[in-house]
């Protein structure tokens, strides 16, 4: 019986992967949206405007403060009635994007004020304008402490992907729970997806590790 | 927007919430009491000379890591009665839960035992000190202190984490905002309100990291 499953579970193979694509794809998408999305916050959470400075921190509270399935439900079920149609795949990247964009904010926010205000105070009087300075000042220097937790944060957003199966979209963990019902072995099909999850995010987590292990400074004893 | 916002309803469904939330206080704080057991277990794995150990908990840490929790859900959940292992709901929840939280609290836990001087471990050894005097007397009292705020991260990730419950249908705090979508058709309310505990939580959690970390920063030993 349990090879007949088995058997069952290789012929099912190729849904599987059409699962490993959906994941990839609205991970993708929604990894550049959030991190374009986290960037601008990141930067916009240390401007001098005060009302700037507190609707973002609200917004990212929110997000931080719910879960990612309450949010999908928000955008899924509360947008149509606000006259804003999403089909799930929309649904799913654009819910994806906001709450990637409002911990990336964190790790970028986090990032720049590590960089000494004398840095921005000498390239102000070197005559830089807000832009210059960010872009070649501030920016190259902060990247070192954003990087290593930008990828950790890549990961984690590719595992709440998972998440999306619950609208509907067959990613990977929608594939295992519809194979679930015709193959009865949860362990097997749930150890594949298991499996398919591990071969994409385990070399992103290396990736982080090696990171931080080539960028972190030494910090510097007096 | 607020101007269709139906407070009756969620006065009327008032009951279903608090229930909800008394529901998800409960699983996690169980959850999190066996996380810590599993987390610690593991990292005594990690950080141990027995190659086997070390090895077991690695893998065990490696595989929870990066493979999302709803698969790890659906995995017991499908999973468990193939092998004859009749779990309730709330207990395989409780179970996927627990392992997810406590492969995290494993690596918070070893880095803070790893940010504790050699040297100290050696004094003790002289001193004829066995393992768990080393553990008790030197190690632990120095590392607890600095683990406290990210276990409370992990902490609020967990009660956050616990919404995904509410798939395999256990009465949690987001359940109780889809029965107000299922029998009301009002997710607005329904998903708003379930927004809204969860905010409460995770200030509360919040609030004592951050005065925690405060307490820290007076603390000589530091």
């Amino acid at each position: 019986m349990w090879l007949y499953y088995f058997n069952n579970l290789v012929a099912s193979f190729p849904f599987f992967l059409k699962g490993v694509w959906t994941t990839v794809i609205v991970s993708l998408l929604s990894l550049v949206g959030g991190t374009i999305l986290g960037f601008c916050i990141g930067i916009g959470r240390n401007s001098r405007i005060r009302v700037l400075r507190y609707s973002l921190a609200i917004y990212v509270d929110f997000m931080r403060g719910t879960p990612f399935l309450v949010q999908i439900f928000i955008v899924f079920f509360i947008f149509p009635e606000w006259g804003i149609q999403l089909e799930a795949f929309q649904a799913a990247v654009f819910s994806l994007t906001l709450y990637a964009g409002a911990y990336i904010s964190e790790i970028v926010a986090g990032g720049i004020s590590t960089i000494s205000p004398g840095q921005t105070e000498a390239a102000m009087s070197g005559g830089l304008n807000w832009f210059q300075r960010l872009w070649f000042v501030i920016m190259p220097q902060a990247l070192r402490p954003i990087l290593p937790p930008l990828v950790g944060q890549y990961v984690l957003l590719i595992k709440d992907s998972s998440v999306i199966s619950v609208i509907g979209l067959t990613d990977v963990t929608r594939v295992g729970w519809l194979t679930v019902q015709r193959i009865p072995e949860g362990l097997m099909v749930f150890g594949l997806v298991g499996i398919l999850y591990f071969s994409i995010c385990y070399p992103l987590i290396r990736l982080s590790n090696w990171f931080e292990k080539r960028l972190t400074i030494e910090k510097w004893t007096v | 927007m607020l101007e269709t916002f139906n407070f009756r309803v969620i006065i009327e469904y008032l009951p279903q919430f608090l229930l909800g939330l008394l529901a998800t206080t409960w699983i996690s704080l169980i959850s999190f009491m066996w996380a810590l057991f599993i987390g610690a277990l593991a990292c005594m794995g990690r950080l141990s000379h027995l190659r086997i150990l070390n090895v077991t908990a690695g893998i065990f840490i490696e595989a929870i890591r990066s493979t999302p929790l709803l698969a790890q859900l659906y995995f017991f959940y499908f999973g468990l009665p193939s092998l004859g292992l009749r779990l309730s709901e709330y207990q395989t929840g409780i179970l996927a839960l627990s392992l997810n939280s406590g492969a995290y609290m494993a690596e918070i836990l070893r880095a803070g035992v790893q940010s504790i001087d050699y040297g100290q471990i050696e004094a003790g050894m002289t001193s004829g000190l066995d393992y768990f005097q080393r553990l008790r007397y030197i190690i632990l009292p120095q590392a607890i202190g600095a683990t406290i705020p990210p276990l409370l991260g992990q902490t609020i990730v967990l009660v956050k984490d616990s919404a995904l419950l509410s798939l395999i249908s256990v009465f949690e705090l987001t359940r109780a905002g889809q029965l107000m979508n299922s029998e009301r058709f009002m997710p607005a309310e329904g998903f708003f309100t379930t927004a809204l505990f969860y905010l409460l939580m995770y200030h509360i959690l919040k609030t004592f990291s951050s005065w925690w970390r405060k307490k820290l920063i007076f603390r000589p030993a530091m």
